[in-house]
């Protein structure tokens, strides 16, 4: 299922079959797909924001890292049922950052220096756990939860959900945010430091640890946000909303090149865009999905570290 | 009291016995030289000590107080500041970001105009480059961004590994040159180096490592005299 079929951001198109008419439809079309693009690939941004933060500092594949935004939907079902959209958007970010936290701290630093495939193995069983143990507590059917209607709006006569405008208002502001948190601050210095030498960040006294719980916080947090969009699109929620996403997104932070702050963002546009593009064409929509994995495989034969990935330096 | 004093220290990498319980110490004001060949166990004997590679035996005080098990981290606040083998400074950030890691454990920052220009005096060229990505300066720029950035912590204990490695004869006077002025300003060195000759020669005293044990020591004076030093470390 691709976030871009759920889009309800149509075009219409009038009668007229006059050359100025179709120019016109074309230009629709276009504004419905730069809009629709951009605010898929934002998601996918956010989201590849995680695994790509987690990569570089932890150095490894937080497969689990989709099932978060599960969670954070979960959480605001539940919240929804007896309060209202902010408080259950403040508490669904509560509880992914918590789950986030307690995952690594419970799952991932026993295993600190283990070998990587071992890591991998337990962040699938972890995402495995997550997805069984929301079908345990909430059943095998879908939750039906609607968090605030903002309605549609006409622009240049195309209708334009404005959830869209909002998705791609908050990852606009959250993506600025994160890069001068990540240039500007002391922390953010300091998660730069740890993702290049975790030993040379060591003797300047920076505490690996706390870096990384800091960075599975934020991008737990960036999974709640996800989720928070998912759940504005359609309003239903189940134990695996995030594991098709998750595997995109995490397709979008390879793309970039994985580590890659500015490449995740690089990563999820494309992926958003390739997303709207192939599904206004009826006869390659079905294969979206091959479309995205068969651009991820080209791009790592071509580019094997992403577009914006950094080679290995090797160490002197 | 020794301001550093290393006791039995035993490493190992699996089942491979890197140090083989190694004692020595390092009094205040002095210049201490850890010389051996490449292997010897050197940079094992530096990480060990400061906790980066967890030891297996021994004891490590600092200024009478237990740090054996304490953390890397945590060490720095303590006064010792380590300059890596390999220099390993911060490829990605600008010069003066890295000096802005280097004070990173330094809780009042209002010190650090004062640290940053005392740097850039030090090591004038840092000064010039200042806004540049580390990564593209050259090797003997590297090393004095890895000496500042450890200079920025303020440390009692300047710990060096193998400081000369990879640069030109100049520039390997130079940073003796550099190590020495460090010292007279009241900081305590221990060094590691390959380069006996010069080492010996800026040491108060020194020890030699060999295949993870302590083989000799002297003052820096005898050590160079000696008739094995001269035979294995100074070309006969
Ligand atoms: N990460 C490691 N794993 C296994 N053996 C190692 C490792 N690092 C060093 N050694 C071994 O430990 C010994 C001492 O190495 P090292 O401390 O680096 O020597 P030096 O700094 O004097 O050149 C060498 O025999 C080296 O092969
Ligand atoms: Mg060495």
């Amino acid at each position: 299922m691709n976030i871009s079929n759920l889009l309800d951001c149509s075009v219409m198109s009038g009668g007229g079959a006059s050359f100025g008419d179709k120019l016109a439809d074309i230009g629709r079309e276009l504004i419905t797909i730069i809009i629709n693009g951009l605010s898929v690939g934002g998601i996918y941004a956010m989201i590849a924001l995680g695994y790509t933060m987690v990569y570089g500092i932890a150095k490894m594949l937080n497969f689990a890292h989709g099932d978060i935004i599960m969670v954070g939907a979960y959480a605001i079902y539940v919240v929804m049922l007896i309060s209202n959209p902010i408080v259950a958007i403040l508490c669904s970010i509560v509880v992914c950052i918590l789950m986030g936290v307690l995952i690594e701290k419970v799952a991932y630093k026993p295993l600190r220096g283990a070998s990587p495939l071992a890591v991998l193995i337990t962040a699938i069983g972890v995402s495995y756990l997550l997805q069984s143990l929301a079908q345990i507590i909430f059943g095998s059917d879908p939750k039906f939860v609607v968090v605030y209607d903002f309605g549609a709006i006409n622009i240049l006569g195309v209708r334009i959900q404005v959830f869209t405008l909002v998705t791609l208002a908050v990852t606009v502001v959250v993506m600025v945010a994160l890069t001068l948190f990540v240039k500007m601050t002391r922390i953010g210095r300091a998660m730069i430091a740890v993702s290049e030498d975790k030993g040379a960040a060591q003797l300047m006294g920076i505490n690996v640890n706390n870096i990384i719980t800091v960075t599975f916080a934020i991008g737990s947090s960036l999974a709640a946000v996800a989720g928070l969009f998912y759940l504005l699109k359609a309003p239903t929620v189940s134990n695996t909303l995030g594991a098709m996403p998750g595997i995109k997104a995490f397709t979008a932070a390879v793309i970039g090149g994985i580590g890659s702050i500015p490449g995740a963002m690089l990563g999820g546009l494309l992926l958003g865009f390739v997303e709207c593009i192939a599904a206004k064409i009826t006869v390659i929509a079905p294969y979206t999905d091959a479309i995205e994995f068969s651009i991820l495989i080209i791009i790592l034969l071509v580019r094997p570290t992403g577009f914006l990935g950094k080679k290995r330096r090797e160490k002197v | 009291m020794a301001l550093l004093e290393v006791k039995n220290l035993e490493v190992y990498y699996g089942v491979i016995c890197a140090l083989k319980g190694i004692s020595f110490e390092v009094n205040r004001g002095e210049i201490v030289t850890l010389i051996g060949a490449n292997g010897a166990g050197k940079t094992t004997t530096m990480q060990s000590v400061v906790g980066l590679i967890p030891k297996r035996g021994g004891q490590v005080l600092y200024n009478g107080k237990e740090i054996t098990h304490t953390p890397c981290h945590k060490i720095v606040r303590l006064g010792m500041t380590q300059v890596p083998e390999g220099r390993r400074i911060f490829q990605e950030l600008t010069v003066y970001e890295n000096l802005l890691m280097g004070a990173y454990s330094v809780k009042d920052s209002s010190g650090f105009k004062n640290d940053i220009e005392a740097v850039y005096t030090r090591f004038p060229r840092l000064a010039e480059r200042r806004n540049q990505i580390a990564g593209t300066l050259s090797g003997g720029e590297q090393q004095m961004l890895a000496m500042g950035r450890a200079l920025m912590s303020h440390p009692d204990l300047l710990m060096l590994d193998e400081p000369s490695m990879g640069l030109s004869p100049l520039l390997v006077d130079q940073v003796f040159e550099i190590i020495k002025d460090i010292n007279r300003d009241g900081t305590t060195i221990l060094l590691v180096e390959q380069n006996a000759g010069k080492s010996l020669a800026i040491s108060d005293r020194a020890y030699v490592l060999e295949n993870g044990r302590i083989v000799l020591s002297g003052t820096g004076k005898e050590l160079s005299e000696s008739e094995m030093v001269r035979k294995a470390y100074l070309g006969g």
